[in-house]
């Protein structure tokens, strides 16, 4: 069985030591990329969101790459994520492919289904077996996250431009020759030493902004500019609401998602509207009431749970106190737009703070505030 | 010689030039078509500048770029501060027009909303996904009404009964005017009925919950566009202001700008009016060493790499440092 998977963020390394450690071939995703956007967009119909275009892009690539196997997880909750696996399966078979899918549903909703198709990757491996496998993937997954929430601290302290993204990829690649539970662990290791060996000022002053919206455009980089790497060299550190560690905690093996940001949205959104548009509601609750300096929300055009959570978000801004700064994305590939509604937000995220420290600081002395690096064009770096 | 700061904005359909004296008044101004080609108009425009102040006791001790093409102009004239067209914007209005709370901001290719307070920037907004309402497209239909473009905004005055016209997007407008047309309505009527549609849309759009307080500016290539403007106050029921210089905004923020970065480096970089006699040539090019795939832009004078700029590696970056003392 020649086995490909949806590219999701770092998180995908992890999904493939696990199918190659079942014994399989692992085709393995490649990073989206603008061929990827086209041709999904080509094979999706026109208003399906953007996840669902790059997905079936992925999923093109790797049958052109000889899976003959595919393997996807759906959403649960009233949004259209769940019936992705659906409509993405009829348009592969429209296209002539008939790939073995293994189409996960959150467990405790489908634990018949959830099994048989355990069994079916299984292949050889003893069950006990699979779960040692499926555990040491479960590190390798919490050694991802470590090491991306860590580069989103460091990013904004580093003294030469690009240092961090050169060295979390070195860290990666650490990571990636891992085999062994034991490997996992020294690689993490030796990956946050990589990351701290970057040369950084600790004095420098740094924004903290903290980013919602939906989970897919949040995790995949290359869905979202690489938002993170070009906000950290902006001199902002990074707070994402979503990883895949806290999201399989908390939707994969349990009903109820995120219990604190739902509990945190109950005056303004008492309702799950599904995908993570309660979440969003929540998180920028939780990111405001650790005075953080602004949030950003990513949300793919026409997503209806998070075009709702934007309708909220000029008066959470207001009673919060909070900047806000929305992005829809779509099929554009280019940065620039990004680029200049970032720096502006970010501009004025220095002033709003510089107000709040020293009463009046005007925006002629922002060149001074310490952490600002906007003079050179972001995308010269 | 007096100091005086210029300030450059390269937006997609029009460029304006600014030259600003230590107290940050307006010594010249130009406004020109990009016209799709934006080395050619900054080459152009700094010539004419040059023209214009040649003989005065003049010195330019600062460069300020912004608009969409910030960093090619940047790097072209050695700018000492590349700023995004929104902080800039808001800077000039503050500067322009006391007590300005909203900005309006209505380009070539976008439009934007900018909330100030106290002079201080706090919040935005600027269109996303659609084109409607921006400068182009009043541009397009103007060329299909065989109206100039100047008239317009007057054309829209003389009605009596705006006509209603789907305001939500370009396409859905258009086929709303041809179809206003072919009935027989007036063509003072149909324009007047078009930019309130645009009004509409831009307030329903980029200001989807903002607060709207006075005084409120009216600036971007749009603002000359008097029938926009009386669709603003009526739609806002307050008085807009256009300022005198409401083309060359952008333009106005980056010089001031400059010469705070100037302030607090010493010197400019300023590489003098030659720059408009160099034969520059921008390529670009995708790398395909991984899947990111960044489109690569080389400035070249005669073959030479004076400068490149776009990956994300920083592996295409080494030439940064060469050519004309460019440092970014």
């Amino acid at each position: 069985m020649k086995i490909s998977f949806a590219h999701i963020g770092y998180a995908t390394m992890a999904m493939e030591r696990l199918l190659q450690d079942l014994g399989h071939e692992v085709i393995p995703p490649l990073q989206p990329t603008a061929n990827t956007f086209s041709l999904g967009a080509v094979h999706s119909p026109e208003f399906a969101c953007i996840p669902f275009k790059i997905l079936m892009g992925t999923y093109l690539e790797a049958m052109e790459r000889g899976a003959d196997a595919l393997l996807s997880a759906g959403g649960r909750g009233p949004c259209r994520a769940g019936y992705y696996g659906e409509i993405h399966q009829r348009i592969l078979r429209e296209l002539g492919h008939e790939p073995r899918l293994f189409f996960f549903w959150p467990p405790y909703q489908v634990p018949l289904d959830t099994l048989k198709k355990l069994n079916g990757l299984r292949g050889k491996t003893s069950w006990l077996q699979m779960v040692r496998y499926i555990k040491k993937a479960w590190k390798m997954m919490i050694a991802l996250d470590d090491l991306e929430i860590l580069s989103h601290r460091i990013r904004p302290l580093e003294t030469e431009t690009g240092a961090t993204s050169k060295a979390f990829r070195q860290a990666l690649g650490y990571i990636r020759q891992a085999r062994t539970l034991e490997e996992i662990e020294e690689a993490s290791i030796a990956g946050i030493e990589r990351l701290h060996q970057v040369p950084q000022d600790p004095n420098r002053e740094v924004l903290r902004v903290g980013i919602v919206g939906e989970i897919y455009v949040q995790i995949e980089p290359a869905a979202n500019f690489f938002l993170e790497e070009m906000m950290g060299e902006m001199g902002v550190e990074c707070h994402r609401s979503i990883f895949m560690t806290n999201y399989v905690r908390h939707d994969v093996f349990s009903r109820h998602g995120d219990l604190s940001a739902r509990e945190l949205a109950q005056p303004y959104l008492p309702l799950n509207i599904g995908g993570h548009g309660q979440n969003s509601i929540g998180d920028v609750v939780r990111f405001a009431a650790k005075s953080f300096d602004g949030v950003i929300q990513l949300a793919p055009f026409t997503c209806i749970p998070e075009i709702v959570a934007k309708s909220m978000m000029p008066h959470l801004s207001q009673e919060l106190d909070i900047p806000i700064l929305t992005f829809f994305i779509d099929e554009q590939t280019a940065r620039g737009g990004v680029e200049t509604r970032l720096e502006a937000f970010v501009d004025m995220i220095w002033q709003k703070r510089a107000l709040r420290n020293a009463g009046s600081r005007s925006v002629f002395d922002r060149a001074k505030i310490p952490g600002d690096r906007g003079l050179a064009p972001v995308s010269s770096r | 010689m007096e100091k005086v700061y210029l300030g450059v904005d390269v937006g997609s359909v029009s460029t304006g030039m600014v030259l600003l004296n230590e107290h940050l008044e307006v010594l010249a101004e130009l406004y020109l078509r990009t016209q799709g080609q934006p080395i050619r108009v900054v080459q152009e425009g700094l010539k004419a500048l040059e023209k214009r102040i040649r003989g005065m006791p003049l010195k330019i001790c600062g460069v300020g770029t912004t608009g969409s093409a910030r960093t090619l102009t940047g790097v072209l004239l050695g700018a000492d501060t590349i700023k995004n067209e929104i902080t800039c914007h808001g800077l000039a209005a503050t500067h322009v027009v006391s007590g300005v709370q909203t900005v309006l901001e209505i380009g070539g290719q976008d439009s934007k909303m900018i909330l100030l307070r106290d002079g201080i920037v706090v919040d935005f907004a600027m269109n996303t996904v659609c084109a409607a309402g921006t400068g182009s497209f009043l541009d397009h239909q103007a060329a299909r009404l065989n109206v100039p473009i100047e008239e317009f905004g007057e054309l829209a005055l003389q009605s009596q009964n705006p006509v209603r016209i789907a305001g939500r997007c370009s396409v859905f407008a258009e086929s709303d005017m041809i179809h206003k047309q072919q009935v027989g309505t007036s063509m003072p009527d149909i324009i007047a009925g078009l930019c309130e549609a645009l009004v509409r849309n831009y307030l329903n759009n980029v200001g989807k919950g903002k607060e709207i307080r006075p005084n409120v500016v009216f600036q971007g290539g749009v603002a000359a566009n008097a029938g926009i403007k009386a669709a603003f106050e009526k739609a806002l029921e307050m008085p807009v202001t256009v300022p005198g210089y409401y083309g060359v905004m952008g333009g106005i923020g980056a010089a001031m700008l400059a010469r705070a970065a100037v302030e607090s480096s010493g010197e400019t970089r300023f590489k003098g009016f030659e720059v408009s006699e160099m034969a520059y040539q921008a390529s670009s090019f995708e790398c395909r060493d991984c899947p990111n795939c960044c489109e690569v832009v080389n400035l070249t004078v005669k073959e030479e790499v004076l400068a490149r700029w776009g990956g994300r590696c920083g592996k295409w970056a080494d030439l940064r440092e060469v050519g004309l003392g460019t440092r970014f």
